[in-house]
């Protein structure tokens, strides 16, 4: 006869106290270590209770008690449009990231466009060369799709020679997961009458950078879209609007915000974006150029650096996984370095080339770990570990960086980001 | 995901499209574009120069330009800081520390036309006339010999030049070597 759950032994799965991932169904296991509801704090009703709250506002904003969650950047002097913010992943949970905190990266600042005087321009190899106003694209059938968009450069920082200790937001905040809902551009593109010797299409912002990046026409007849929404609302302004290009699983600088036009081609432009950044220079000297399909890759947000640990006991571990080339087929978890691994559950639905959050539970005896995970995508790619990574590119080059990240926790609880 | 079956089906499609003389299976909503409007946007650049406006710029022209608009980014020389290096490290990609640079790295000088055109400098981008795009052009390759220090540059003349790291990319969309 089986015990009540507080008082067997869970089923572990891998070293280290990792425990199945069925446990997460059977319940109690957490629960059972929950610290207990703190005493009040005397006897008086709190005073939110005793007055009336605020009124209705225009567009809500977080709480107050949660206006440290913010973007991380740095403002390199001189140039305050270029560079990047990042998502604190590790400070979100679940798969969909707020509006107000994906990541940006800009090449010349945040246009302020008005949507009247924007327009779409699709010309080169086509047989009728077409403008698309943002209120002509609003007349068409709209689709809505969850998926990511990773910078190349994303978690690029691992390749330095030592471990930068950093929460997971600012290693890894490159990466963040939103609804995009707008018109498929294979429809434009047949409006316009692509001839038979297109083989690219050449993308062009509207920022003062003119961001310019070449796409396989491929890609354009396969998933790609002119987005116009984000979760629900118009695209933000540092998000491209009023429509960016949305190619899922493509690295994220070919995703070309504030879109004005697609000129189709029969070869590659070999933009400075495609050239000089965005390409992977080897170890011999020669570089990948287009190697534009982001790879599999996995992060543990908790435990992560900065969330120390509370003592030993039952904990659960979670994360998020994703893959350019479809959906996550698995995450597994490690505690003891990368010798043992556990299945960890993945949190439905499991969508391609989305975001996918990742659980296990796991009780913690208070010795030294190293976290480890690797997620395994649809096309049975698996990350890699980083020595086998750093192998593949020359010193410094940190371009799709897709390894495992190791979590060090030491006997006191402390959590330090680790190379394998 | 990608698959050599999945290109070769695309490029079916691709020839059934060229045949058709109409396909709309959209809304239609797409107004004829104005050839003047797309000759005003279309600023791209390909490697065959066909595209080059009309113009000419010497290395001599293009260091005075240079020092006055480009130096306090990209410094002495093109030497870089606190923007990137333009010039220099040549031959040095397959070292232990390579150094990217335009004459180093990049494969045509038909881009670096396009680049500066559209996005240079910084804080006023779109304001060079196309002879002083050609003479920055001009004088940045020549800081390392890519060509010569009298050389002028022109829409005939610039997309012959052969950079040192022409042969260097791999295009791992068409050819993943995995």
């Amino acid at each position: 006869m089986d015990k009540h759950p507080d008082e067997r032994l869970p089923e572990f799965a891998a070293a280290n106290g990792l425990i199945h991932r069925r446990e997460l169904l059977v319940g109690g296991l957490l629960a059972s270590v929950a610290p207990a509801i703190a005493a009040q704090e005397g006897l008086s009703p709190p005073p939110w209770t005793l007055a009336p709250g605020r009124p209705m506002s225009g567009y809500g904003m977080p709480s107050e008690w949660r206006k440290t969650v913010q973007r991380g950047f740095t403002l390199p002097p001189g140039r305050p449009g270029t560079g990047a913010s990042r998502t604190p992943l590790h400070l979100l949970e679940g798969t969909i990231t707020p509006n107000g905190l994906h990541f940006e990266r800009h090449h010349n600042g945040v246009p302020d466009i008005d949507p009247a005087r924007h327009q779409l321009l699709i010309h080169g190899l086509v047989d009728r060369p077409l403008t698309f106003t943002l209120d002509d694209l609003l007349r068409y059938p709209l689709q809505s799709h969850i998926r990511f968009i990773e910078c190349a450069g994303n978690s690029g920082g691992a390749a330095a020679p030592n471990p930068t200790q950093a929460d997971a937001g600012t290693l890894h905040g490159l990466v963040s997961c939103a609804q995009w809902t707008g018109v498929p551009l294979a429809v434009l593109l047949q409006e316009a009458g692509v001839r038979s010797t297109a083989r690219w299409v050449i993308a062009e912002g509207a920022d003062s950078a003119l961001l310019s990046r070449s796409i396989p026409l491929a890609k354009c007849l396969d998933d790609a879209m002119i987005a116009l929404y984000q979760n629900g609302e118009a695209v933000r302004p540092e998000q491209g609007f009023p429509m960016r290009l949305l190619l899922p699983g493509f690295q994220g600088n070919t995703n070309i915000k504030w879109l004005r036009r697609l000129r189709v081609t029969d070869a590659p432009a070999h933009t400075k974006d495609e050239t000089s950044k965005y390409s992977e220079l080897m170890p011999d000297g020669r570089a990948r150029q287009f190697m534009l399909e982001m790879g599999p890759k996995s992060v543990i947000l908790k435990p992560s650096f900065g969330m120390n640990m509370q003592g030993r006991g039952f904990y659960e571990i979670s994360g998020i996984a994703w893959s350019g080339a479809g959906r996550v087929r698995g995450v597994e978890i490690s505690a003891d370095g990368g010798r043992t691994w556990a299945q960890a559950l993945l949190e439905g639905p499991v969508l391609p080339k989305a975001l996918t959050r990742f659980r296990l539970a796991w009780r913690w005896d208070g010795s030294p770990v190293r976290l480890l995970s690797r997620a395994t995508d649809e096309a049975g790619s698996m990350q890699p570990p980083r020595s086998e990574w750093v192998k593949q590119y020359a010193p410094g080059q940190g371009y799709h960086y897709n390894a495992m990240q190791a979590w060090d926790i030491d006997t006191a609880g402390k959590v330090t980001n680790a190379y394998t | 995901m990608r698959t050599p079956e999945s290109r070769a089906l695309v490029v079916v499609v691709l020839g059934l499209l060229g045949s058709l003389p109409v396909l709309a299976d959209g809304p239609g909503l797409g107004k004829a574009a104005d050839p003047a409007v797309v000759r005003m946007m279309d600023l791209t650049i390909l490697p065959d120069g066909k595209d080059l406006p009309p113009g000419r710029g010497t290395v001599a022209e293009g260091k005075q330009i240079y020092e006055i608009k480009c130096l306090a980014c990209h410094g002495v020389g093109g030497q870089g800081q606190p923007m990137d290096r333009l010039t220099g490290g040549v031959g040095s990609l397959a070292t232990p520390a390579p150094v990217k640079t335009v004459n180093s790295y990049w494969p045509y000088a038909t881009s670096l036309f396009d680049y500066i055109r559209r996005a240079m400098p910084l804080t006023t981008p779109q304001t060079l006339r196309s002879d002083e795009v050609y003479a920055l052009v001009a004088y940045i390759l020549s800081i390392d010999g890519v060509v010569k220090p009298d050389a002028a540059l022109d829409a005939m003349s610039l997309p012959a030049v052969k950079m040192p790291n022409r042969e260097g990319f791999l295009n791992w969309w068409e050819n993943p070597r995995r």
